[in-house]
């Protein structure tokens, strides 16, 4: 058996009066590494032992704050700059509104970072291989008798010193006090098949509940019952209609709004000859007709028009919209297209509302304009 | 008559103890096998519990529609209970940090349970609002996350200052109590040999070894705790009073709300532990630990409390009439004489009447009569929270939509397997964590501290 480690020798009291004593004369003996273990704080022990005061409190200020800060900071931004919101008439940033919340979150963090600095920094807990764990001194101590430690690590420590010291204070059972060797050379293994088989556990458990109640969950009966309504949804069978048709068809003779029927069928000269653009050049509108052309349009004709498109090579390529052709023709011409269709363009009417057509044709005028400039426009 | 001696503090306990006896005497409770009536009470407390679980079910299965709850009553039980809950578990905090920062040495016997109390009383609480939402499993929206719909919830809604007061007031709580808990646990893991308890004691203990160099921040991190968490409990029930008086609904729209609930609060919350404690120091036998005068002092904190909520009740009459607008003074009197009348009149009979027995010394100290007071005072502050919900609703400003709110089968079960569900987390802490903390009752015993006879 090798030479065992000593940590400490230990000194127990009868008297909270005695300790108080021991620990003021530790002091005077200059030892540094020493501590006292009683079971409940005691009054004085404080000074008794020389101790500077906790500075926990600055823990708990410097988070507070920034908690404060934070919350002030994190609502400013969600109310007034990403989700900006009217709510009864009030300002987007309505700081009296917040103070309730602020509140809460400065006492959350402070609470929180305090208790973790506490147990995890200062105590350097959780610790359960410390020598004096699981010894007679512990027992004694944690229930009615006062100890005091002093650590083999002292500048000033030295056996036979540190017995008469104890003797001479009065100390009841001095006792030396060792390192436990497997706590010294244990060493924590990541790769124990014990802990991999853990987290692999762990890991199946989350993940397959995390799946199941995310993607099949709400999907059963009873938490799917927003979807299932008691309603006719389109394509549905109907049980008030005699011929089980959910979708009707509109009352014989009547029309409904934006569905006027296109008379030119099949006549796009006439259509040219006849139709009238009906919507005005503006900003929105124009951009309305960006949006639509490069929606629907693009894909083929390109975003500029000249029918170098992203599936080119695919389909037979289209004309550009920059010929001569298309340059002379009326709005009304173009429009016959994007109603009826051309070769092997498909007609854009169920697509295409008939002022959003217009708006295309406007759009398509201004690309062909701009590729195209008259003298006049550099004016 | 005796003369007492003021110049020397009196002592918390009864008797004299040795600081082993008092360890054996609390940790009893852990180390033996619970008897036959432990067994017969977690069996009834279970079977309530059953009946929360069973009104849920029905709840969620067919929806919120199995409540009593109707327009233009669409707040009623869920409410109440909520709010009923959330103020039992306010006695807790007040106990813990209030009074710790009063120095009132006699909270160390009770701090434990009431702390416990309040963790479980606001888990109760907790329940309400979920299942009041008809799709609790959506209830994560409550939480300001960003999402892929890039919503953010409403921070000018007293409904979310709810969800961020009642979240934080169960994480402090729980926070509080597990601090004053890990030299309780220390103690035990001497104790024991048993080896499953001795790890898991380790475990929460966290390897506590009684030094006073972290006795000295232990206590000033209880004391930051105890100043946050007094001005947080004085802001939970603020923020529930909010709810209500946020909104224009006559009857709820008053500015003494605040004050007036967190007294509430407090009192209902007293009547709680009262009774609680009653039973606990009776069966663990802690009488001498839980004195009677520690009860008498709770008697008349629920004396002082009962009183100012007995004020609130006439002041809210006075400034309804005294303000000249027509709805709140129709809602006070259709309190008062309107078709909920018998509901008022409990209230005032359980909440004003009944706690000012306690003027008189003799029932403050005789434990049958404080039993039945504080049970009385417990019923009529659940019938509080239902007056001021339910009346103000059912009555508002459009006769034509005026309706009567009648309970269903669901709320009582809903109702009976709230407590149900708190009894039976109180039962099991009882047997599985010391209910009184025995690092602060040594401290507090005769002779346990320093004389200073040197200075």
């Amino acid at each position: 058996m090798s030479e065992k480690i000593l940590y400490s020798y230990t000194g127990i009291f009868d008297t909270p009066d005695e300790v108080t004593h021991a620990a003021e004369e530790a002091v005077k003996q200059g030892y540094t590494k020493y501590d006292v273990n009683t079971p409940y704080p005691l009054h004085g022990m404080n000074k008794a032992m020389n101790l500077p005061p906790s500075k926990l409190g600055y823990v708990a200020l410097i988070f507070g704050l920034s908690g404060a800060l934070g919350g002030l900071l994190s609502l400013w931004w969600v109310s007034a700059i990403d989700y900006p919101l009217v709510i009864g008439g009030k300002p987007f940033f309505s700081f009296p509104a917040y103070i309730p919340v602020i509140f809460e979150v400065t006492v959350l963090s402070a609470a929180i970072a305090t208790v973790l600095a506490m147990l995890f920094f200062f105590f350097k807990l959780p610790n359960n291989a410390h020598p004096l764990h699981a010894t007679d001194y512990m027992k004694k101590v944690s229930v009615d008798k006062y100890g005091i430690v002093i650590q083999a690590d002292d500048p000033k420590f030295d056996e036979a010193s540190v017995r008469k010291f104890l003797e001479r204070v009065h100390a009841k059972e001095i006792n030396a006090v060792y390192w436990v060797e497997e706590e010294i050379t244990h060493k924590h293994k990541i790769f124990e098949p014990k802990f991999l088989t853990f987290l692999l556990v762990v890991v199946i458990i989350t993940s397959g509940t995390t799946y199941f109640s995310l993607n099949k969950l709400m999907f059963m009966l009873p938490f799917n019952w927003m979807m299932e309504q008691q309603k006719q949804n389109p394509q549905q069978k109907s049980l008030v209609f005699a011929d089980g048709f959910g979708m009707r068809k509109p009352v014989e003779g009547t029309i409904a709004r934006g569905f006027l029927p296109y008379e030119f069928q099949g006549q796009p000269d006439l259509a040219g000859e006849k139709l009238i653009n009906p919507i005005p050049i503006s900003k929105e509108s124009l951009q309305l007709g960006q949006t639509k052309y490069d929606i629907y349009c693009s894909p083929c004709h390109g975003y500029q028009g000249e029918g170098d498109s992203r599936l080119r090579g695919q389909f037979p390529n289209p004309p550009s919209l920059h010929s001569e052709k298309v340059r002379t023709w009326s709005d009304g011409r173009i429009f016959a297209v994007l109603t009826d269709g051309q070769n092997i363009m498909p007609s854009y009417s169920t697509q295409l509302t008939v002022d959003e057509r217009w708006t295309v044709i406007n759009y398509v005028r201004a690309l062909q304009r701009a590729l195209n400039a008259k003298e006049s426009d550099l004016q | 008559m005796s003369t007492v001696d003021y110049t020397r503090e009196l002592s918390v306990l009864e008797g004299k103890h040795a600081l082993r006896e008092l360890d054996d005497l609390i940790a009893k409770p852990l180390e033996i096998k619970p008897d036959k009536k432990f067994y017969i009470a977690l069996a009834i407390a279970l079977s309530m519990t059953g009946l929360l679980v069973l009104g849920l079910a029905l709840t969620f299965y067919y929806g919120i529609g199995m409540w009593g709850n109707n327009i233009p009553v669409g707040w009623a039980f869920d409410i109440v209970n909520f709010v009923f809950w959330v103020g039992i578990g306010h006695a807790g905090t007040l106990i813990s940090a209030i009074l710790f920062l009063f120095r009132q040495k006699w909270r160390t016997g009770i701090a434990r349970f009431a702390e416990g109390m309040t963790v479980f009383a606001v888990m109760t609480a907790g329940l309400f609002p979920l299942i009041h939402v008809g799709r609790p499993w959506l209830a994560g929206y409550l939480f300001p996350y960003p999402n892929q719909h890039s919503v953010w919830v409403n921070f000018t809604s007293p409904l979310l200052w709810d969800v961020f007061a009642v979240s934080t007031y169960l994480t402090v709580s729980l926070i509080f109590w597990y601090v004053g808990l890990i030299p309780d646990l220390a103690i035990l893991r001497e104790r024991t040999n048993h080896k499953i308890k001795k790890v898991i004691y380790s475990t929460f203990s966290l390897g506590w070894r009684f030094s006073n160099r972290h006795w000295q921040h232990y206590e000033m991190v209880y004391l930051i705790l105890a100043g946050f968490a007094t001005p947080l409990v004085l802001s939970v029930h603020t923020i529930v009073s909010f709810d209500f008086a946020v909104s224009v609904i006559p009857g709820w729209h008053t500015t003494i709300f605040p004050p007036y609930f967190v007294a509430g609060a407090v009192f209902s919350g007293f009547a709680m532990v009262q009774n609680v404690l009653i039973i606990v120091r009776k069966i663990f036998n802690y009488e001498q630990i839980i004195t009677v005068d520690t009860l008498e002092k709770m008697n008349k904190i629920m004396l002082l409390t009962g009183s100012m909520v007995g004020y609130a009740y006439a002041m809210e009459f006075f400034i309804s009439w005294y303000s000249g607008v027509e709805a709140e003074r129709f809602v006070f009197l259709n309190r008062a004489l309107g078709p909920y009348a018998w509901a008022y009149w409990i209230m005032v009979t359980c909440n004003v009447v009944s706690p000012q027995l306690f003027w008189f010394k003799k029932i403050r100290r005789t434990i049958p009569v404080m039993f039945v007071i504080a049970i009385f005072v417990n019923i009529g502050m659940w019938f509080e929270r239902f007056v001021i919900i339910v009346t103000s609703l059912s009555r508002d400003f459009l006769p034509s939509s005026w309706a009567y709110y009648k309970p269903t089968l669901v709320d009582g079960m809903i109702l009976i397997g709230s407590f149900g569900f708190f009894f039976t987390w109180i039962l099991l802490f009882t047997k599985a964590l010391p209910v009184v903390s025995m690092a602060e009752v040594k401290a507090v015993v005769d002779g346990a501290q320093p004389t200073h006879k040197d200075h």
